[in-house]
């Protein structure tokens, strides 16, 4: 177990995520707890992990994918706070997950299919732990959030290399299947995104946005051409290739910016924007029509920022705390109608009452969202 | 709490507060012959609700809303919230008790702030219950309120050439606000709608222009988009047996947090102008039954004027055409009943053919729907002549209590308790 003053001394030198907690799993191990790894046995449809209970500081699990799909495994402290996670583990691999924990109750989770809340089971992290002041509160939320946007810049250069390899292979099926699931790992953190000027719409702009001079390129460009009938990418190699130089630059710009704690609380007002401006209408894959996609994980990345300062709202305004809880909850119920196999439905194929529904739950969660800037703002 | 007006023009002095405030610094001439301050506030509290003896306003805009949480909590909670927010916007007030500018710069602020500068505007909130809030669709108690539904909340039924669209009409709650400024108005649906988020949706919404109907003796009978004198026999705010007749809801006629209250019923009438006004003057007198100019009956000699079912023309056929709009609208045609109207007219842009999108939001409220308006429909939808030019687009009926006795009180308490 760090004390309080080591993990501020951590945040302030900046050798974040990869000290507080290793999430890209192959990250060199210093210290396992004592009893060594722990091993998770993940299939389709169960998730054993061999111990329920650790000590406080670095714990390594083990996760070996006995399934058929593609799985993750996740460390949440309360709220689905992301302590640490492993993604994209494909069927018949091990990867370790190294996370310092302090005492306290947890949950793991392996997500075959890599959607859904997972399977769940308890942790109980045993040891003594002082609570953060709540400058290091805020400290921690950001040391937080930075290993989410690790996690997830990661996913996303994996996943968009292997989106453009199926587009410059000429792979329309492939290269269709991948676009919604590279697509996950950018919504997710857009609001980091958007900090890196024109990369955000060479990445992800739409054709009526486009600026004078500058060509209509990114996912949205191969969307059109994938989704035209009949579908036609053969002219968009080099497309794909500069949508692949620019995700690069902006993974490696996103893990160097450190987000404060007012911009997490900003960040996760704006996603749910994104949501109400953008995907409910259908606009912004208006040609794949996968909106349901980015919906979804612009909310997931709405509750991940929401998660990294759950400590200091707790201590600040619980009943904000519970207020979202439940909106979050009620967002995610009724998204989850329009689930289909390991995907969701298409926008085209909701009525006007089936989104009304969810702009609704998004107004819901919205409202007491906004709130919460003000509360991290107010000094402590 | 400062007005609106003082937030801008003395930004933090302690502020005369409340309605004399508020008159003051909208800067009244005295010696103007203006019997109804135009700006001013009307009283929020009474054994009545504002908003329907009230003078008519010239603005109105108007929302329905579907409950969309299950708790009731969550909605009784939001009922107070409401009340206190209207509470203050009738006053000339911001939303929230923060307002508009003078909250942390972080976080959004608590009344968005359009109505800034503005006085009061005669803004009256009212609110009522729709027969959904009580039982669902499927028969079911939403709230443990189904004991509680008056039997005069009961759904209306289908008249003669209905052309209702579902998804404007009807709602489990409503809200009427009615100003002298339209920005006023909108403003207190803005604020309120915003209140209500995760507990209510908006389901429809409608904006009116120009009163039609006059519901205080003091106020000229205005016309409406056919160019008719509308509401010259309505009831009046003075006539205070009549309203205790045919008005407000009296002890005994149904479940006792009524009492006092009163009985909305909405429609959404496209009038289908452009041939309205392709139509000669006698037709369109004949149609309405009075006078175009002075708003007279057609057997009579001025507005006022009894109406006379029996005047014989020169042809030997009635004065008052048998299927003329006021003699099957008229209380003599309907056992006596009676209705305040305080309608607006609207026009909702154009309809893509060329056409105006106008027409009349008529809005009329009553002790007991099933022996006024329900009758008098049915006279009309099937007889009137002026269906031709008309078409009911959207219905709602909504039962709103009486007034709040002071600022602990709020809308739906005694439906509640």
């Amino acid at each position: 177990m760090r004390t309080t003053p080591r993990l501020l001394a951590l945040v302030t030198t900046g050798c974040l995520g990869v000290s507080l907690a290793a999430c890209g799993s192959d990250d060199k191990a210093d210290t396992a707890a004592a009893g060594g790894p722990v091993p998770v046995a993940a299939t389709d449809t169960t998730c054993e992990v061999a111990k329920t209970s650790v000590d406080a500081g670095t714990s390594v699990f083990t996760i070996t994918n006995k399934g058929q799909k593609v799985t993750e495994f996740y460390v949440y402290a309360p709220g689905d706070r992301v302590m640490g996670e492993v993604e994209n583990i494909i069927p018949g691999v091990s990867r370790d997950l190294h996370v310092e924990l302090p005492a306290g109750s947890y949950e793991t989770a392996c997500k075959p299919g890599m959607s859904g809340k997972g399977i769940r089971g308890a942790l109980t992290v045993a040891g003594s732990s002082a609570p953060l002041t709540e400058n290091a509160a805020l400290a921690d939320a950001t040391a937080s959030y930075s290993r989410y946007v690790k996690s997830q810049t990661a996913a996303l250069e994996t996943k968009t290399g292997e989106f453009v390899a199926a587009v410059k292979a000429g792979k329309v099926d492939e290269a269709k299947a991948l676009f919604p699931i590279a697509r996950t790992y950018w919504e997710r953190i857009e609001p980091v995104a958007e900090i890196f000027g024109d990369l955000d719409p060479r990445i992800d702009g739409r054709e009526e946005v486009t600026e004078e001079g500058m060509k209509f390129g990114g996912f949205h460009r191969i969307e059109k051409d994938l989704w035209a009938v009949p579908a036609d990418i053969s002219k968009d190699g080099p497309i794909a290739d500069q949508l692949m130089t620019d995700v690069k630059e902006i993974v490696q710009k996103a893990n160097a910016e450190k987000l404060s704690p007012l911009q997490l609380a900003n960040g996760a007002k704006g996603l749910l924007d994104e949501v109400a401006s953008g995907k409910i209408t259908g606009e912004e894959d208006r040609y794949s029509h996968t909106d349901l996609w980015d919906f979804n994980a612009n909310v997931e990345g709405s509750k991940a920022a929401i998660a990294s300062l759950r400590p200091v709202l707790e201590e600040r305004d619980p009943a904000l705390v519970k207020t979202l809880d439940t909106e979050f909850a009620g967002v995610d119920a009724a998204l989850s109608k329009y689930r289909s196999g390991d995907g969701w439905k298409l926008h085209n194929e909701l009525s006007q009452a089936d989104l009304k529904s969810l702009s609704d739950a998004i107004n819901a969660l919205a409202e007491p969202i906004s709130k919460v800037a003000a509360v991290i703002a107010k000094p402590a | 709490m400062v007005s609106r007006r003082q937030a801008l023009t003395v930004a933090g002095a302690a502020g005369v507060a409340g309605v004399a405030g508020a008159a003051a610094v909208a800067g009244f001439d005295s010696s103007a012959p203006a019997p109804v301050a135009v700006s001013d506030a009307v009283a929020f509290t009474g054994a009545h609700q504002a908003g329907i003896v009230t003078p008519a306003q010239d603005r109105l805009h108007f929302v329905a809303f579907d409950v969309i949480t299950k708790d009731r909590d969550r909605l009784i909670s939001l009922l107070k919230d409401w009340t206190a927010a209207a509470a203050r916007m009738t006053a000339g007030h911001d939303a929230g008790e923060i307002g508009a500018v003078n909250g942390q710069p972080e976080a959004p602020p608590d009344d968005t702030g359009e109505a800034l500068g503005l006085p009061p505007s005669a803004l009256t909130i009212t609110a009522g219950f729709g027969p959904t809030l009580f039982r669902g669709a499927d028969g079911k108690d939403r709230f443990g309120l189904a004991a509680q539904q008056p039997a005069a909340l009961s759904p209306l039924p289908r008249f003669t050439a209905d052309a209702l669209d579902p998804a404007i009409s009807g709602g489990d709650l409503c809200i009427q606000a009615c100003a002298n400024d339209p920005q006023v108005a909108v403003h207190a649906i803005r604020n309120l709608a915003r209140l209500g988020m995760g507990v209510v949706s908006v389901r429809w919404s409608q904006l009116g222009f120009g009163r039609t109907s006059s519901t205080s003796a003091g106020q000229a009978t205005p016309r409406n988009l056919f160019g008719f004198k509308d509401g010259t026999r309505n009831l009046k705010a003075e006539e205070t047996d009549l309203l205790n007749e045919h008005l407000w809801v009296r002890p005994g006629d149904g479940p006792d947090w009524m009492t006092g209250g009163s009985y909305l019923v909405t429609r959404k009438i496209r009038m289908t102008v452009e041939t309205w006004d392709r139509s000669s003057l006698a037709e369109q007198e004949a149609i309405i039954g009075r006078r175009k100019g002075s708003g007279a009956p057609l057997a009579g000699t001025d507005e006022f004027a009894d109406v006379d079912f029996k005047a014989i023309g020169a042809d030997g056929s009635p004065l008052l055409p048998l299927t003329s709009h006021v003699r099957l609208a008229h209380p003599d045609t309907n056992k006596g009943a009676r209705l305040l109207r305080r309608g607006y007219n609207f026009v909702d842009g154009s309809d893509g053919l060329g056409r105006l999108n106008a027409g009349l939001f008529f809005i009329a409220y009553q002790r007991d729907p099933r022996t006024a308006f329900i009758p008098i429909q049915r006279s009309l939808s099937g007889q009137d002549d002026m269906n031709e030019y008309v078409r009911h687009v959207s219905s709602g009926l909504f039962a709103c209590p009486p007034g709040l006795s002071g600022a602990s009180d709020f809308w739906g308490s005694a439906l509640f308790s």
